[in-house]
């Protein structure tokens, strides 16, 4: 895990010189946001889905230790085997032990952010192994050595000419520029893969408690395969994952595919309780769950910030952030970018190393207002906020300027005064373009107003008495 | 006092430290508009500001004590008015938020809440206004802020009233539920990133063929109005208060 603090204004301003990516990103987000749109005004009731979705989990997650006691055990009379991981070493050592044990050298992974959070990969292949990832996006970005930018988009900031070059160096094919014919080229490739794996790891979309079943919901049919062809499947969660019943997945299995991809459904939904059984025809002769806590169970005893962990990483916040539009992702720093990585980040590695991540929204609501389980992602910004700043984490600067005007909004006469001399500083300053914090940047971008000879406050009592309609 | 269909007859016009400091017409517009839409209208001289500043960045003793004072400066009011959607958010979803560990104070933001109205959503969902008598001849292309559209749920308050504007045509904004990038001091802090989405608002504001955009906001048109300035651009920023107050 990364120690040094996640500087996300460098990071963004340096995506933001790179014109390319925005217009890749920006074209896969409008086109996104307008396939979100269209599904979700056609569920009537869309608003009450949403609000029995966060009941859901929030219930859940007061409850977390029972429900995932439960499921343990479910898993385990479905004949499945559970594993405990307190953090991210404990999790690659149990992961990497089950591959070592199998004998396995090829592993094949589909749908699992979590095992990014961990950092999995490079483990694995630490221990010797090699790692393929399955689903399309994921393998364009592992052959190109970079971290994925969305939760379900990791390729969102490649264009299809950069794609088509990177297959064409990689792989030894032609350079094609129909993206069908890209996706076919990886398909023939990773068929031949899946087949010589040993091991299958996938994530969790949700885990039921009350039977012990895993369900991953995917189009692409690579976790199916993952799950299906290995004699061994590790199956992925954090302890966030968990629901109760299987009568809570129909609300889950509406809201996820529309805010994820726009789609009424996705193209597989896999239940998995346990592995194979004698007289099946396929399956994993073992399966492997492994429960991730990573500082999970943390988040869950805040009152105040549990809420975060209702999240079904559909990554619908990240398709209306203006601001993740601009960085394309890696500028958070992390595998959860956007908005609820600006909230999730700075919770899993510590404020101190993603204090700026709470800053960096403008707090539009947009992420707010999309979350199909609603969690009030603003307020969660808000809070962080807070936290970052009662720690003393502003820059000097800052403070200086937002406690000297909390002291000068103290008192209307201080308003007064103070207003008279930045009026008069302002017309000083008109057309400079050095100027002291915090005008320094405004000016990068912006002309200051032209103030006026005097406030309202001052012209109140001839307004007053004029009585007129007209000022 | 309320009136026979009980409709305030008096309000407390919160100017906002700076429609006060730097847009003082907006404040003479928003009475104009108040008047002759029949209310009579108090301007508390205690007041100053209400916190926003240092609540969105996370100063929150600071801004506590500035809501507290706030409080103390339209307890009384009967209806408190702002031509500032973003600061009746303030107020109406983040007072009892920032109050919460002093209860009598978070009992008086609730019950202030629900007598504070944003100035477009007060004439239209108050006092079912609609020609307020202006005359505005231009070409004009509103643009919904952040706070007005998802803080307090604005959507036809505005363009009901500016389409009862005389001789004033109103333009389609395209991608109008799109931040402008102001954001306090999110401006400062991620100044590339603000004036990129500035950048993106402002050529949808030049796309809609407007000469003048409008808005609840002063904060969101100082920046986008500086942004114009900057670039040379004809389109002039101008508050929705003085659009309807012009004559
Ligand atoms: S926070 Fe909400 S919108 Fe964002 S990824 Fe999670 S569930 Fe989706």
């Amino acid at each position: 895990m990364r120690s040094v603090p996640i500087d996300f204004v460098r990071a963004s301003e340096a995506a933001l010189a790179d014109p390319v990516l925005h217009a890749s990103v920006r074209r896969a987000m409008v086109r996104f946001r307008d396939l979100q749109r269209a599904v979700i005004e056609e569920v009537p009731d869309w608003q009450a889905l949403r609000e029995h979705a966060h009941r859901v989990k929030m219930h859940t997650l007061a409850h977390l230790d029972r429900y995932l006691e439960q499921l343990d055990e479910r898993v385990t009379a479905a004949g499945g085997r559970v594993h405990w991981a307190r953090d991210a070493g404990e999790a690659q050592r149990i992961i990497a032990d089950l591959v070592r044990a199998r004998g396995g050298r090829a592993v094949v992974k589909s749908k699992s952010m979590t095992s990014e959070e961990i950092e999995l990969n490079t483990a694995l292949q630490a221990a010797g192994c090699q790692v393929v990832e399955t689903d399309l996006g994921e393998y364009l970005v592992q052959l190109a050595g970079d971290r994925p930018a969305h939760l379900i988009a990791p390729a969102i900031h490649r264009s299809t000419e950069e794609i088509a070059r990177l297959l064409a160096d990689r792989l030894g094919v032609p350079v094609h520029d129909d993206p069908a014919e890209l996706t076919r080229t990886v398909r023939r490739v990773l068929r031949r893969t899946f087949l010589s794996a040993d091991v299958g790891i996938t994530g969790v979309n949700f885990a039921v408690a009350e039977t012990g079943t895993l369900v991953i919901v995917e189009n692409e049919g690579n976790a199916r395969l993952t799950t299906t062809l290995p004699r061994m499947h590790i199956a992925l969660m954090g302890v966030e994952k968990v629901i109760p019943r299987l009568a809570d997945l129909a609300v889950f299995l509406t809201l996820l595919p529309r805010a994820a991809t726009g789609q009424r459904l996705s193209s597989y939904v896999s239940w998995i309780t346990g592995p194979r059984r004698p007289g099946e025809g396929d399956g994993p002769e073992e399966l492997h769950l492994v429960i991730l806590d990573n500082g999970r169970s943390g988040i869950a005893a805040d009152p105040v910030m549990a809420e975060a962990l209702a999240c079904i990483r559909c990554g619908a916040c990240l398709d209306v952030c203006p601001v993740f539009e601009r960085t394309a992702g890696h500028a958070y720093g992390s595998v959860y970018s956007g908005p609820i990585g600006a909230v999730i980040t700075p919770l899993l590695r510590g404020l101190d190393a993603a204090a700026q991540l709470p800053f960096a929204s403008s707090l539009c609501g947009a992420c707010g207002e999309i979350c199909p389980v609603r969690i009030d992602l603003p307020r969660l910004l808000l809070e962080l906020r807070a936290r970052v700043m009662s720690r003393g984490w502003s820059g000097p600067m800052e403070r200086m300027f937002v406690r000297g005007w909390t002291a000068v909004m103290a008192r209307a006469s201080r308003l007064r005064v103070a207003g008279r001399m930045a009026r008069w500083a302002l017309r000083a300053l008109q057309g400079r373009r050095v100027l002291p914090y915090p005008l320094s940047a405004w000016v990068r971008y912006r002309d200051l107003p032209a103030p006026p000879a005097d406030a309202f406050r001052d012209r109140w009592q001839k307004i007053r008495s004029s009585g007129g309609a007209q000022p | 006092m309320r009136d026979a269909s009980g409709r305030p007859g008096r309000v407390a016009l919160w100017v906002t430290c700076l429609v006060d400091q730097l847009f003082p017409q907006v404040g003479e517009a928003a009475v104009a508009v108040l008047r002759r839409a029949g209310v009579e209208v108090d301007v508390p001289l205690a007041q100053t500001c209400c916190g926003q500043v240092a609540f969105n960045d996370g100063f929150w003793p600071e801004a506590a004590r500035l809501a507290r004072k706030f409080l103390n400066d339209f307890g009384g009011a009967e209806a408190v008015v702002t031509p500032s959607a973003s600061c009746a958010t303030m107020v109406r979803e983040f007072y009892p938020l920032l109050l919460r560990d002093d209860p009598p104070a978070a009992v008086r933001a609730r019950d202030l809440a629900a007598r504070t109205y944003e100035l477009t959503e007060f004439l239209v969902d108050v006092l079912d206004a609609g020609d307020l008598g202006a005359r505005f001849p231009h070409r004009v292309t509103c643009h919904a802020s952040c706070h007005s559209l998802r803080g307090l749920r604005l959507r036809d308050q505005p363009l009901r009233l500016l389409r009862a504007v005389r001789g004033l045509e109103l333009r389609e904004l395209p991608g109008l539920e799109e931040c402008c990038g102001f954001g306090g001091m999110f401006a400062v802090t991620f100044a590339a990133l603000s004036g990129s989405m500035l950048h993106a608002k402002m050529a949808a504001v030049e796309a809609s063929g407007a000469e003048v955009v409008t808005s609840t906001d002063c904060s969101c048109l100082m920046h986008i109005a500086g942004g114009l300035s900057r670039r040379g651009s004809a389109v002039r920023a101008v508050h929705i208060a003085e659009i309807l107050a012009a004559r």
